[in-house]
């Protein structure tokens, strides 16, 4: 992946395969401390114990349309390099949290990306489902919830062009005020 | 930062309009593969430009959604178009540039580009 914000697309198709209602997408870029985290919280089906273990391993995966999963490990592979990395908790029937650390300063590290357009994409493909979406940058807070979006919006579908404009806006803008 | 009255007034303009957007069986269903696969490949800017297309256009027939992996991982990104009629067309290996052209050429004039198909690619 060229970009954080492709794995957190990415990684965010496992809670929606997991049938999840509500994810939370978290993350954190920490310049004094030098770390940038991203976290994926879902109340999908979870995993149990056995699977939780060799989830990272490429060669397991629950898809039947081909042999290998590589989602997690690529985002395990790619937060080691920068010196962090990657914890999964997970409860059947109760939900997963992924949780990723790279080192901000890293050589290695991927650019965050598009995070704005990461979150149009799945709430444009999966109305829903409800997101809240918090950025944190060295305290500063952002944060977008679809349930807010969807109460002001009444009988208007979330998945109208002129609402996904606005939510890529919105959180575009909302990233801008908070990085200054 | 952008204020929920500005949502508001986008949700009235849109109740005004008759002619919605709606996901329905009437629309031309446009599929874009959304797994590790998908996107590592770039399924997304493939995604962004399709949907800014068509907002540019203001085609009211079709809507872009996503799928997971098909199986034809090496051939990432891939399309597929689902006609009202019931009629796929598969097309593989897409960029931006091939992105806008599928809108084009499939959606607004009906015609397949068969050089982007799968059957062009696996002969």
């Amino acid at each position: 992946m060229v970009e954080i914000s492709l794995h957190i697309l990415d990684v965010v198709q496992n809670s929606i395969k997991a049938e999840a209602r509500d994810i939370e997408i978290y993350v954190e870029e920490n310049i004094k401390e030098n770390y940038l985290k991203v976290s994926v919280k879902d109340n999908g089906c979870g995993m149990d114990e056995e699977f939780l273990k060799k989830v990272t391993d490429p060669f397991v995966t629950k898809r039947t349309t081909r042999k290998v999963g590589l989602g997690l490990s690529l985002l395990k592979a790619n937060a080691e390099i920068t010196g962090g990395s990657m914890e999964i908790t997970s409860k059947l029937n109760e939900g997963t949290f992924v949780c990723a650390t790279f080192g901000y300063d890293s050589i290695d590290r991927q650019p965050l990306g598009d995070m704005a357009f990461t979150m149009v994409t799945l709430i444009s493909c999966n109305p829903d489902i409800d997101f809240v979406y918090k950025h944190i940058i060295d305290g500063k807070t952002f944060e977008f919830s679809t349930k807010v979006v969807k109460e002001t919006l009444g009988d208007v579908f979330i998945g109208e062009q002129n609402v996904l404009n606005w939510i890529n806006e919105c959180i575009v803008e909302g990233l801008n005020e908070i990085r200054r | 930062m952008k204020s929920l009255e500005e949502l508001a007034a986008i949700r009235n303009r849109i109740l005004n309009d008759v002619t919605i957007r709606n996901e329905g069986s009437d629309k031309i269903r446009i599929v874009v593969g959304m797994a590790t696969c998908g996107i590592a490949a770039g399924a997304r800017p493939v995604m962004k430009a399709m949907m800014e297309e068509i907002d540019k256009r203001k085609l009211s027939n079709a809507y872009v959604t996503q799928t997971g992996c098909i199986g034809l991982c090496r051939l990432e990104p891939i399309v597929e178009v689902y006609m009202p009629e019931g009629e796929k067309i598969t097309y593989v290996k897409v960029d931006e540039e091939k992105a806008v052209r599928i809108i084009n050429e499939t959606i607004v004039n009906g015609k397949v580009i068969d050089e982007y198909t799968v059957g062009a690619y696996e002969k």
